[in-house]
Protein backbone atom coordinates (compact mmCIF):
# COMPACT_ATOMS: atom_id res chain seq x y z
CA UNK A 1 0.00 0.00 0.00
CA UNK A 2 2.84 2.39 0.79
CA UNK A 3 3.61 2.59 -2.92
CA UNK A 4 0.44 4.70 -3.26
CA UNK A 5 2.35 7.51 -1.56
CA UNK A 6 4.66 7.70 -4.57
CA UNK A 7 1.88 8.35 -7.08
CA UNK A 8 1.61 12.13 -6.42
CA UNK A 9 5.34 12.45 -7.04
CA UNK A 10 5.03 10.66 -10.37
CA UNK A 11 1.89 12.51 -11.37
CA UNK A 12 3.18 15.97 -10.55
CA UNK A 13 6.91 15.89 -11.18
CA UNK A 14 6.64 14.58 -14.74
CA UNK A 15 5.69 18.01 -16.04
CA UNK A 16 5.59 17.28 -19.83
CA UNK A 17 2.64 15.02 -19.08
CA UNK A 18 0.35 17.91 -18.11
CA UNK A 19 1.76 21.11 -19.58
CA UNK A 20 -1.20 21.65 -21.94
CA UNK A 21 -4.15 23.99 -22.29
CA UNK A 22 -6.66 21.42 -23.55
CA UNK A 23 -8.93 19.83 -22.46
CA UNK A 24 -10.05 22.70 -20.29
CA UNK A 25 -12.58 22.39 -17.49
CA UNK A 26 -14.84 25.24 -16.27
CA UNK A 27 -12.50 27.66 -18.03
CA UNK A 28 -9.40 26.20 -16.33
CA UNK A 29 -6.70 25.02 -18.76
CA UNK A 30 -5.62 21.39 -18.26
CA UNK A 31 -2.34 22.45 -16.57
CA UNK A 32 -4.34 24.03 -13.73
CA UNK A 33 -7.22 21.67 -13.10
CA UNK A 34 -4.97 18.63 -13.42
CA UNK A 35 -2.72 19.88 -10.62
CA UNK A 36 -5.65 21.03 -8.49
CA UNK A 37 -7.24 17.60 -8.95
CA UNK A 38 -4.15 16.03 -7.37
CA UNK A 39 -4.98 17.74 -4.06
CA UNK A 40 -8.03 15.58 -3.22
CA UNK A 41 -6.47 12.56 -4.93
CA UNK A 42 -3.41 12.84 -2.68
CA UNK A 43 -5.59 13.13 0.42
CA UNK A 44 -7.48 10.00 -0.59
CA UNK A 45 -4.29 8.06 -1.33
CA UNK A 46 -2.81 8.97 2.05
CA UNK A 47 -6.09 8.05 3.72
CA UNK A 48 -6.05 4.64 2.01
CA UNK A 49 -2.55 3.97 3.29
CA UNK A 50 -3.55 5.24 6.74
CA UNK A 51 -6.53 2.88 6.84
CA UNK A 52 -4.53 -0.13 5.72
CA UNK A 53 -1.89 0.23 8.42
CA UNK A 54 -1.83 -2.54 11.01
CA UNK A 55 -3.46 -1.44 14.23
CA UNK A 56 -0.59 -2.19 16.55
CA UNK A 57 1.31 0.64 14.90
CA UNK A 58 -1.43 3.11 15.61
CA UNK A 59 -0.70 5.37 18.52
CA UNK B 1 -1.25 53.45 -4.37
CA UNK B 2 -2.58 56.47 -2.54
CA UNK B 3 -1.45 57.45 0.92
CA UNK B 4 -5.00 58.44 1.85
CA UNK B 5 -6.27 56.89 5.06
CA UNK B 6 -9.51 55.01 4.54
CA UNK B 7 -11.34 54.86 7.87
CA UNK B 8 -13.77 52.00 7.27
CA UNK B 9 -11.21 49.32 6.40
CA UNK B 10 -8.84 50.74 9.01
CA UNK B 11 -11.48 50.38 11.74
CA UNK B 12 -12.18 46.79 10.69
CA UNK B 13 -8.46 46.16 10.73
CA UNK B 14 -7.97 47.64 14.20
CA UNK B 15 -10.92 45.66 15.55
CA UNK B 16 -9.50 42.30 14.45
CA UNK B 17 -5.99 43.22 15.50
CA UNK B 18 -7.23 44.12 18.98
CA UNK B 19 -9.21 40.86 19.11
CA UNK B 20 -6.19 38.66 18.41
CA UNK B 21 -4.04 40.69 20.80
CA UNK B 22 -6.43 39.91 23.64
CA UNK B 23 -6.52 36.27 22.55
CA UNK B 24 -2.73 36.18 22.44
CA UNK B 25 -2.40 37.27 26.04
CA UNK B 26 -5.27 35.08 27.28
CA UNK B 27 -3.74 32.07 25.51
CA UNK B 28 -1.37 31.45 28.40
CA UNK B 29 -4.37 30.19 30.37
CA UNK B 30 -5.73 28.06 27.53
CA UNK B 31 -5.28 24.30 28.03
CA UNK B 32 -3.20 25.65 30.79
CA UNK B 33 0.01 24.28 32.04
CA UNK B 34 2.93 25.81 33.89
CA UNK B 35 4.11 28.01 31.01
CA UNK B 36 7.15 29.32 32.88
CA UNK B 37 8.33 26.07 34.38
CA UNK B 38 9.18 23.89 31.40
CA UNK B 39 10.23 24.48 27.80
CA UNK B 40 7.71 21.80 26.75
CA UNK B 41 5.01 24.17 27.97
CA UNK B 42 6.23 27.48 26.56
CA UNK B 43 7.92 26.13 23.43
CA UNK B 44 5.63 23.22 22.51
CA UNK B 45 2.34 24.21 24.13
CA UNK B 46 2.54 21.21 26.46
CA UNK B 47 2.83 18.61 23.63
CA UNK B 48 -0.92 18.14 23.73
CA UNK B 49 -2.37 19.57 20.53
CA UNK B 50 -4.88 17.25 18.90
CA UNK B 51 -5.86 16.90 15.26
CA UNK B 52 -7.81 20.14 14.86
CA UNK B 53 -5.48 22.45 16.76
CA UNK B 54 -2.52 21.00 14.87
CA UNK B 55 -4.39 21.45 11.61
CA UNK B 56 -4.95 25.14 12.29
CA UNK B 57 -1.49 25.68 13.73
CA UNK B 58 0.53 23.94 11.01
CA UNK B 59 -1.77 25.28 8.30
CA UNK B 60 -1.37 28.72 9.81
CA UNK B 61 2.38 28.67 9.94
CA UNK B 62 3.20 26.72 6.81
CA UNK B 63 0.97 28.78 4.50
CA UNK B 64 2.18 32.18 5.64
CA UNK B 65 0.90 35.71 5.04
CA UNK B 66 3.86 36.26 2.85
CA UNK B 67 2.59 33.40 0.68
CA UNK B 68 -0.71 35.18 0.19
CA UNK B 69 1.19 38.22 -1.10
CA UNK B 70 4.14 36.61 -2.87
CA UNK B 71 2.61 33.66 -4.72
CA UNK B 72 0.02 35.77 -6.62
CA UNK B 73 2.77 38.36 -7.16
CA UNK B 74 4.98 35.76 -8.83
CA UNK B 75 2.06 34.37 -10.83
CA UNK B 76 1.16 37.90 -11.90
CA UNK B 77 4.74 38.53 -13.01
CA UNK B 78 5.68 35.25 -14.73
CA UNK B 79 2.57 33.09 -15.01
CA UNK B 80 2.54 29.28 -14.84
CA UNK B 81 6.00 29.04 -13.32
CA UNK B 82 4.74 30.67 -10.12
CA UNK B 83 2.40 27.70 -9.67
CA UNK B 84 5.25 25.41 -8.59
CA UNK B 85 3.93 26.15 -5.07
CA UNK B 86 0.98 23.89 -5.91
CA UNK B 87 2.81 20.60 -6.67
CA UNK B 88 5.22 21.52 -3.86
CA UNK B 89 2.48 21.74 -1.25
CA UNK B 90 0.86 18.53 -2.53
CA UNK B 91 3.84 16.17 -2.59
CA UNK B 92 4.97 17.42 0.80
CA UNK B 93 2.13 15.46 2.45
CA UNK B 94 2.99 11.89 1.47
CA UNK B 95 6.44 12.78 2.82
CA UNK B 96 4.99 14.19 6.05
CA UNK B 97 2.82 11.10 6.45
CA UNK B 98 5.72 8.70 6.03
CA UNK B 99 8.44 10.54 7.95
CA UNK B 100 7.08 12.97 10.54
CA UNK B 101 5.32 10.42 12.79
CA UNK B 102 8.65 8.58 13.10
CA UNK B 103 10.39 11.81 14.05
CA UNK B 104 7.62 12.68 16.50
CA UNK B 105 7.96 9.27 18.18
CA UNK B 106 11.70 9.75 18.73
CA UNK B 107 11.18 13.29 20.03
CA UNK B 108 8.38 12.21 22.33
CA UNK B 109 10.24 9.22 23.75
CA UNK B 110 13.36 11.27 24.55
CA UNK B 111 11.84 14.65 25.38
CA UNK B 112 13.43 16.32 22.35
CA UNK B 113 12.23 19.79 21.44
CA UNK B 114 14.21 20.54 18.27
CA UNK B 115 15.64 18.91 15.14
CA UNK B 116 19.14 19.40 16.52
CA UNK B 117 18.14 17.46 19.67
CA UNK B 118 17.20 14.52 17.45
CA UNK B 119 20.51 14.75 15.58
CA UNK B 120 22.55 14.84 18.80
CA UNK B 121 20.66 11.88 20.19
CA UNK B 122 21.13 9.86 17.03
CA UNK B 123 24.73 10.58 16.12
CA UNK B 124 26.16 11.66 19.47
CA UNK B 125 27.88 14.53 17.67
CA UNK B 126 27.95 18.00 19.19
CA UNK B 127 29.28 19.52 15.97
CA UNK B 128 26.50 18.09 13.81
CA UNK B 129 23.98 19.22 16.41
CA UNK B 130 25.41 22.74 16.36
CA UNK B 131 25.40 23.10 12.57
CA UNK B 132 21.81 21.83 12.34
CA UNK B 133 20.77 24.31 15.05
CA UNK B 134 22.58 27.26 13.50
CA UNK B 135 21.25 26.45 10.03
CA UNK B 136 17.74 26.45 11.45
CA UNK B 137 18.18 29.78 13.24
CA UNK B 138 19.84 31.51 10.29
CA UNK B 139 17.31 30.20 7.76
CA UNK B 140 14.40 31.33 9.93
CA UNK B 141 15.44 34.95 10.54
CA UNK B 142 14.81 36.27 7.00
CA UNK B 143 11.58 34.23 6.90
CA UNK B 144 10.30 36.19 9.92
CA UNK B 145 11.41 39.40 8.23
CA UNK B 146 9.32 38.46 5.19
CA UNK B 147 6.23 38.07 7.34
CA UNK B 148 6.80 41.68 8.33
CA UNK B 149 7.12 42.61 4.69
CA UNK B 150 3.75 40.94 4.05
CA UNK B 151 2.20 42.80 6.95
CA UNK B 152 3.78 46.07 5.81
CA UNK B 153 2.23 45.65 2.35
CA UNK B 154 -1.32 45.56 3.70
CA UNK B 155 -0.68 48.31 6.24
CA UNK B 156 0.52 50.46 3.36
CA UNK B 157 -2.65 49.57 1.44
CA UNK B 158 -4.70 50.89 4.35
CA UNK B 159 -3.06 54.26 3.78
CA UNK B 160 -0.88 54.17 6.88
CA UNK B 161 2.61 55.40 6.19
CA UNK B 162 5.82 55.28 8.13
CA UNK B 163 7.32 52.53 10.21
CA UNK B 164 5.39 53.16 13.40
CA UNK B 165 2.36 50.86 12.76
CA UNK B 166 4.50 47.86 11.97
CA UNK B 167 6.79 48.47 14.92
CA UNK B 168 3.76 48.69 17.21
CA UNK B 169 2.22 45.51 15.75
CA UNK B 170 5.46 43.67 16.26
CA UNK B 171 6.00 44.78 19.83
CA UNK B 172 2.52 43.53 20.71
CA UNK B 173 3.26 40.22 19.00
CA UNK B 174 6.59 39.92 20.80
CA UNK B 175 4.98 40.53 24.18
CA UNK B 176 2.23 37.95 23.95
CA UNK B 177 4.55 35.36 22.44
CA UNK B 178 6.82 36.03 25.41
CA UNK B 179 4.07 35.49 27.93
CA UNK B 180 2.04 32.69 26.29
CA UNK B 181 4.52 30.80 24.11
CA UNK B 182 3.18 28.45 21.41
CA UNK B 183 -0.33 28.62 22.83
CA UNK B 184 -0.68 32.18 21.49
CA UNK B 185 -0.17 31.42 17.77
CA UNK B 186 -2.11 28.16 18.15
CA UNK B 187 -5.15 30.06 19.41
CA UNK B 188 -4.80 32.98 16.99
CA UNK B 189 -4.40 30.52 14.11
CA UNK B 190 -8.11 29.66 14.44
CA UNK B 191 -9.10 33.27 13.76
CA UNK B 192 -6.50 33.78 11.07
CA UNK B 193 -7.29 30.64 9.10
CA UNK B 194 -11.06 31.09 9.22
CA UNK B 195 -10.63 34.69 8.02
CA UNK B 196 -8.31 33.66 5.20
CA UNK B 197 -10.72 30.90 4.11
CA UNK B 198 -13.57 33.42 3.99
CA UNK B 199 -11.52 35.94 2.02
CA UNK B 200 -10.31 33.43 -0.53
CA UNK B 201 -13.66 31.72 -1.01
CA UNK B 202 -15.33 35.09 -1.55
CA UNK B 203 -12.54 36.18 -3.87
CA UNK B 204 -12.66 33.09 -6.07
CA UNK B 205 -16.43 33.36 -6.46
CA UNK B 206 -16.96 37.14 -6.67
CA UNK B 207 -13.89 38.19 -8.60
CA UNK B 208 -14.31 35.91 -11.64
CA UNK B 209 -18.04 36.73 -11.65
CA UNK B 210 -17.14 40.41 -11.94
CA UNK B 211 -14.52 39.70 -14.56
CA UNK B 212 -16.51 37.35 -16.80
CA UNK B 213 -15.62 33.88 -15.49
CA UNK B 214 -12.45 31.83 -15.26
CA UNK B 215 -12.18 31.42 -19.02
CA UNK B 216 -11.95 35.19 -19.35
CA UNK B 217 -9.45 35.41 -16.47
CA UNK B 218 -7.09 32.91 -18.13
CA UNK B 219 -7.56 34.54 -21.54
CA UNK B 220 -6.71 37.99 -20.13
CA UNK B 221 -3.60 36.61 -18.43
CA UNK B 222 -2.57 34.83 -21.64
CA UNK B 223 -2.89 38.06 -23.57
CA UNK B 224 -0.88 40.01 -21.00
CA UNK B 225 1.95 37.46 -21.08
CA UNK B 226 2.05 37.36 -24.89
CA UNK B 227 2.42 41.14 -24.83
CA UNK B 228 5.07 40.90 -22.15
CA UNK B 229 7.10 38.13 -23.82
CA UNK B 230 10.12 36.36 -22.31
CA UNK B 231 9.85 33.32 -20.07
CA UNK B 232 6.25 34.03 -19.10
CA UNK B 233 2.92 32.51 -20.06
CA UNK B 234 0.00 30.53 -18.72
CA UNK B 235 1.81 27.33 -19.72
CA UNK B 236 5.43 26.45 -19.01
CA UNK B 237 8.14 26.85 -21.63
CA UNK B 238 10.06 23.63 -22.38
CA UNK B 239 13.13 25.05 -20.65
CA UNK B 240 11.12 25.72 -17.45
CA UNK B 241 9.76 22.23 -16.87
CA UNK B 242 12.76 20.75 -15.07
CA UNK B 243 13.13 23.90 -12.99
CA UNK B 244 9.42 23.69 -12.07
CA UNK B 245 9.64 20.05 -10.97
CA UNK B 246 12.93 20.42 -9.06
CA UNK B 247 11.72 23.55 -7.26
CA UNK B 248 8.58 21.67 -6.22
CA UNK B 249 10.51 18.62 -5.00
CA UNK B 250 13.31 20.56 -3.28
CA UNK B 251 10.87 22.88 -1.54
CA UNK B 252 8.76 19.91 -0.39
CA UNK B 253 11.81 18.26 1.21
CA UNK B 254 12.86 21.56 2.82
CA UNK B 255 9.43 22.56 4.16
CA UNK B 256 9.36 20.39 7.27
CA UNK B 257 13.03 20.86 8.07
CA UNK B 258 12.28 24.44 9.19
CA UNK B 259 12.06 25.04 12.95
CA UNK B 260 8.54 26.46 12.71
CA UNK B 261 6.99 23.49 10.92
CA UNK B 262 8.85 20.99 13.11
CA UNK B 263 7.67 22.85 16.21
CA UNK B 264 4.11 22.27 14.99
CA UNK B 265 4.86 18.57 14.50
CA UNK B 266 6.52 18.11 17.91
CA UNK B 267 3.72 19.99 19.67
CA UNK B 268 1.11 17.47 18.57
CA UNK B 269 -0.37 14.93 20.92
CA UNK B 270 0.44 11.73 19.05
CA UNK B 271 1.95 10.27 15.91
CA UNK B 272 -1.56 9.61 14.71
CA UNK B 273 -2.39 13.32 15.01
CA UNK B 274 0.30 13.96 12.42
CA UNK B 275 -0.92 11.17 10.12
CA UNK B 276 -4.45 12.55 10.19
CA UNK B 277 -3.08 16.00 9.46
CA UNK B 278 -1.23 14.72 6.41
CA UNK B 279 -4.67 13.71 5.12
CA UNK B 280 -6.42 16.95 6.13
CA UNK B 281 -3.80 19.65 5.52
CA UNK B 282 -4.06 19.50 1.69
CA UNK B 283 -7.27 21.54 2.11
CA UNK B 284 -4.92 24.49 2.55
CA UNK B 285 -3.19 23.60 -0.69
CA UNK B 286 -6.48 23.92 -2.54
CA UNK B 287 -6.75 27.36 -0.98
CA UNK B 288 -3.20 28.20 -2.04
CA UNK B 289 -3.95 27.18 -5.64
CA UNK B 290 -6.91 29.54 -5.63
CA UNK B 291 -4.85 32.31 -4.01
CA UNK B 292 -2.27 31.92 -6.77
CA UNK B 293 -5.00 32.57 -9.34
CA UNK B 294 -5.44 36.06 -7.88
CA UNK B 295 -2.35 36.92 -9.92
CA UNK B 296 -4.29 36.18 -13.12
CA UNK B 297 -7.41 37.90 -11.86
CA UNK B 298 -5.30 41.04 -11.50
CA UNK B 299 -4.53 40.86 -15.22
CA UNK B 300 -8.21 40.42 -16.01
CA UNK B 301 -9.02 43.44 -13.83
CA UNK B 302 -6.40 45.47 -15.71
CA UNK B 303 -4.41 46.15 -12.60
CA UNK B 304 -0.98 47.64 -13.12
CA UNK B 305 1.41 47.92 -10.18
CA UNK B 306 4.99 49.04 -9.74
CA UNK B 307 5.86 46.27 -7.32
CA UNK B 308 4.21 42.86 -7.91
CA UNK B 309 3.79 42.52 -4.13
CA UNK B 310 1.05 45.15 -4.31
CA UNK B 311 -1.06 43.01 -6.68
CA UNK B 312 -3.26 41.41 -4.02
CA UNK B 313 -3.95 44.55 -1.93
CA UNK B 314 -4.74 46.60 -5.05
CA UNK B 315 -6.99 43.85 -6.44
CA UNK B 316 -8.94 43.65 -3.18
CA UNK B 317 -9.27 47.42 -2.96
CA UNK B 318 -10.50 47.61 -6.54
CA UNK B 319 -13.04 44.81 -6.41
CA UNK B 320 -14.25 44.58 -2.81
CA UNK B 321 -16.36 47.02 -0.80
CA UNK B 322 -14.10 48.90 1.57
CA UNK B 323 -15.18 47.06 4.75
CA UNK B 324 -14.43 43.70 3.14
CA UNK B 325 -11.10 44.98 1.85
CA UNK B 326 -10.35 45.90 5.46
CA UNK B 327 -11.37 42.41 6.57
CA UNK B 328 -9.08 40.88 3.93
CA UNK B 329 -6.14 43.01 4.96
CA UNK B 330 -6.70 42.07 8.60
CA UNK B 331 -6.69 38.42 7.57
CA UNK B 332 -3.35 38.85 5.83
CA UNK B 333 -1.79 40.86 8.68
CA UNK B 334 -2.98 38.38 11.32
CA UNK B 335 -1.76 35.71 8.95
CA UNK B 336 1.70 37.20 9.39
CA UNK B 337 1.52 37.08 13.19
CA UNK B 338 1.00 33.33 13.47
CA UNK B 339 4.06 32.19 11.48
CA UNK B 340 6.21 35.01 12.87
CA UNK B 341 5.39 33.84 16.40
CA UNK B 342 5.97 30.15 15.68
CA UNK B 343 9.19 30.89 13.79
CA UNK B 344 10.60 32.92 16.66
CA UNK B 345 9.61 30.18 19.11
CA UNK B 346 11.25 27.53 16.91
CA UNK B 347 14.45 29.56 16.65
CA UNK B 348 14.39 30.28 20.40
CA UNK B 349 13.99 26.56 21.17
CA UNK B 350 17.01 25.77 19.00
CA UNK B 351 19.15 28.43 20.63
CA UNK B 352 18.15 27.37 24.13
CA UNK B 353 18.49 23.61 23.72
CA UNK B 354 21.40 23.34 21.33
CA UNK B 355 23.56 26.38 21.94
CA UNK B 356 22.88 27.84 25.40
CA UNK B 357 22.34 24.56 27.24
CA UNK B 358 25.21 22.72 25.56
CA UNK B 359 27.86 25.44 25.57
CA UNK B 360 26.99 27.89 28.31
CA UNK B 361 24.89 26.26 30.99
CA UNK B 362 24.70 22.45 30.85
CA UNK B 363 22.97 22.14 34.25
CA UNK B 364 20.14 24.50 33.31
CA UNK B 365 16.79 23.66 34.91
CA UNK B 366 13.55 23.22 32.97
CA UNK B 367 12.35 26.60 34.19
CA UNK B 368 15.69 28.10 33.19
CA UNK B 369 15.29 26.70 29.66
CA UNK B 370 11.87 28.29 29.40
CA UNK B 371 13.13 31.70 30.50
CA UNK B 372 16.13 31.64 28.15
CA UNK B 373 13.82 30.70 25.27
CA UNK B 374 11.39 33.49 26.13
CA UNK B 375 14.10 36.12 26.08
CA UNK B 376 15.62 34.67 22.91
CA UNK B 377 12.25 34.90 21.16
CA UNK B 378 12.24 38.63 21.93
CA UNK B 379 15.75 39.08 20.58
CA UNK B 380 14.95 37.10 17.44
CA UNK B 381 11.94 39.31 16.75
CA UNK B 382 13.81 42.54 17.36
CA UNK B 383 16.47 41.23 14.97
CA UNK B 384 13.89 40.49 12.30
CA UNK B 385 12.32 43.90 12.80
CA UNK B 386 15.67 45.64 12.46
CA UNK B 387 16.21 43.57 9.34
CA UNK B 388 13.08 44.93 7.68
CA UNK B 389 13.57 48.50 8.87
CA UNK B 390 17.21 48.99 7.99
CA UNK B 391 17.88 46.68 5.07
CA UNK B 392 16.24 46.69 1.64
CA UNK B 393 13.33 44.27 1.17
CA UNK B 394 15.24 42.59 -1.62
CA UNK B 395 17.88 41.57 0.90
CA UNK B 396 15.36 39.70 3.03
CA UNK B 397 13.97 38.06 -0.11
CA UNK B 398 17.41 36.92 -1.25
CA UNK B 399 18.31 35.62 2.18
CA UNK B 400 15.03 33.76 2.50
CA UNK B 401 15.76 32.08 -0.80
CA UNK B 402 19.21 31.07 0.40
CA UNK B 403 17.58 30.01 3.68
CA UNK B 404 15.49 27.42 1.83
CA UNK B 405 18.62 26.09 0.21
CA UNK B 406 20.46 25.99 3.55
CA UNK B 407 17.72 24.30 5.55
CA UNK B 408 17.44 21.64 2.84
CA UNK B 409 21.06 20.67 3.58
CA UNK B 410 20.04 19.48 7.07
CA UNK B 411 17.69 16.91 5.49
CA UNK B 412 20.19 13.99 5.43
CA UNK B 413 21.20 14.53 9.08
CA UNK B 414 17.62 14.62 10.29
CA UNK B 415 15.84 12.12 8.05
CA UNK B 416 18.28 9.44 6.92
CA UNK B 417 18.76 7.93 10.37
CA UNK B 418 15.07 7.03 10.46
CA UNK B 419 15.73 4.54 7.69
CA UNK B 420 19.41 3.61 7.92
CA UNK B 421 22.24 4.06 10.39
CA UNK B 422 24.83 3.57 7.67
CA UNK B 423 25.83 7.25 7.35
CA UNK B 424 28.35 8.57 9.86
CA UNK B 425 28.33 11.97 11.53
CA UNK B 426 31.60 13.00 9.85
CA UNK B 427 30.10 12.22 6.46
CA UNK B 428 26.88 14.11 7.14
CA UNK B 429 28.88 17.07 8.39
CA UNK B 430 31.08 17.12 5.28
CA UNK B 431 28.01 16.74 3.05
CA UNK B 432 26.26 19.61 4.83
CA UNK B 433 29.31 21.87 4.41
CA UNK B 434 29.74 21.07 0.71
CA UNK B 435 26.01 21.47 0.04
CA UNK B 436 25.86 24.85 1.77
CA UNK B 437 29.03 26.16 0.15
CA UNK B 438 28.31 24.95 -3.38
CA UNK B 439 24.65 25.98 -3.21
CA UNK B 440 25.35 29.45 -1.82
CA UNK B 441 28.17 30.04 -4.25
CA UNK B 442 26.10 28.93 -7.24
CA UNK B 443 23.07 30.98 -6.23
CA UNK B 444 25.30 33.98 -5.53
CA UNK B 445 27.11 33.82 -8.85
CA UNK B 446 23.79 33.57 -10.69
CA UNK B 447 22.68 36.86 -9.18
CA UNK B 448 20.84 35.16 -6.27
CA UNK B 449 18.48 33.21 -8.47
CA UNK B 450 17.36 29.83 -7.18
CA UNK B 451 18.10 28.22 -10.53
CA UNK B 452 21.31 26.87 -12.00
CA UNK B 453 22.03 25.57 -15.48
CA UNK B 454 24.03 22.54 -16.52
CA UNK B 455 25.10 21.77 -20.07
CA UNK B 456 25.13 18.08 -20.76
CA UNK B 457 25.36 16.30 -24.10
CA UNK B 458 24.34 19.33 -26.13
CA UNK B 459 21.30 20.19 -24.00
CA UNK B 460 21.07 22.78 -21.24
CA UNK B 461 19.23 21.80 -18.10
CA UNK B 462 17.99 24.41 -15.65
CA UNK B 463 17.21 23.16 -12.16
CA UNK B 464 16.72 24.27 -8.54
CA UNK B 465 20.10 24.93 -6.91
CA UNK B 466 18.91 23.62 -3.52
CA UNK B 467 18.12 20.19 -4.92
CA UNK B 468 21.43 20.09 -6.79
CA UNK B 469 23.21 20.97 -3.55
CA UNK B 470 21.29 18.23 -1.72
CA UNK B 471 22.38 15.60 -4.24
CA UNK B 472 25.98 16.77 -3.88
CA UNK B 473 25.54 16.76 -0.10
CA UNK B 474 24.37 13.13 -0.10
CA UNK B 475 27.16 12.05 -2.46
CA UNK B 476 29.82 13.65 -0.25
CA UNK B 477 28.23 12.20 2.89
CA UNK B 478 28.36 8.72 1.34
CA UNK B 479 31.97 9.05 0.17
CA UNK B 480 33.22 10.38 3.51
CA UNK B 481 31.29 7.64 5.34
CA UNK B 482 33.01 4.99 3.22
CA UNK B 483 36.44 6.59 3.73
CA UNK B 484 35.94 6.99 7.48
CA UNK B 485 34.74 3.43 7.85
CA UNK B 486 37.95 2.36 6.14
CA UNK B 487 40.23 4.60 8.27
CA UNK B 488 38.45 4.12 11.57
CA UNK B 489 36.03 1.19 11.72
CA UNK B 490 33.13 2.04 13.96
CA UNK B 491 33.59 1.21 17.61
CA UNK B 492 31.14 3.45 19.39
CA UNK B 493 28.24 3.22 17.01
CA UNK B 494 26.20 0.82 19.08
CA UNK B 495 26.32 3.40 21.88
CA UNK B 496 25.15 6.11 19.53
CA UNK B 497 22.25 4.01 18.33
CA UNK B 498 21.02 3.45 21.85
CA UNK B 499 21.25 7.04 23.05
Amino acid sequence: MWVLLLLPFVGLLWVPFYNFAEPSLFGFPFFYWYQLAWVPITSILIWLVYRSRPHDEAQ
Amino acid sequence: MTGQIDWIPLSVFIFFFALVTVMGFLASRWKSGPVNEHLDEWGLGGRQFGTWITWFLVGGDFYTAYTVIAVPALVYAVGAFGFFALPYTIIVYPFVFAVMPMLWTIAHRNGYVTAADVVRGTYNSRTLELVVALTGIVATMPYIALQLVGMGTVIKALGLTGELPIVAAFIILALYTYSSGLRAPALIAFVKDIMIYIVVLVAVVIVPAKLGGYGAVFAAADKAFIAKGGATGILLKDSQMLAYATLALGSAFAAFMYPHTLTGVFASKSADTIRKNAILLPAYTLLLGLIALLGYMAHAANIKVDSPNDVVPVLFKTLFPSWFAGFSFSAIAIGALVPAAVMSIGAANLFTRNVWKIYLHPEISHAGEASVAKITSLIVKVGALAFTLFLPVQFALDLQLLGGLWILQTFPSLVFSLFTRWFRAEGLLAGWAVGILWGSWTAWSNGLKPLASLSLGGGTYTFYVGLGALILNIAVAAIVTVVMAWIAPATDRSVAVRS
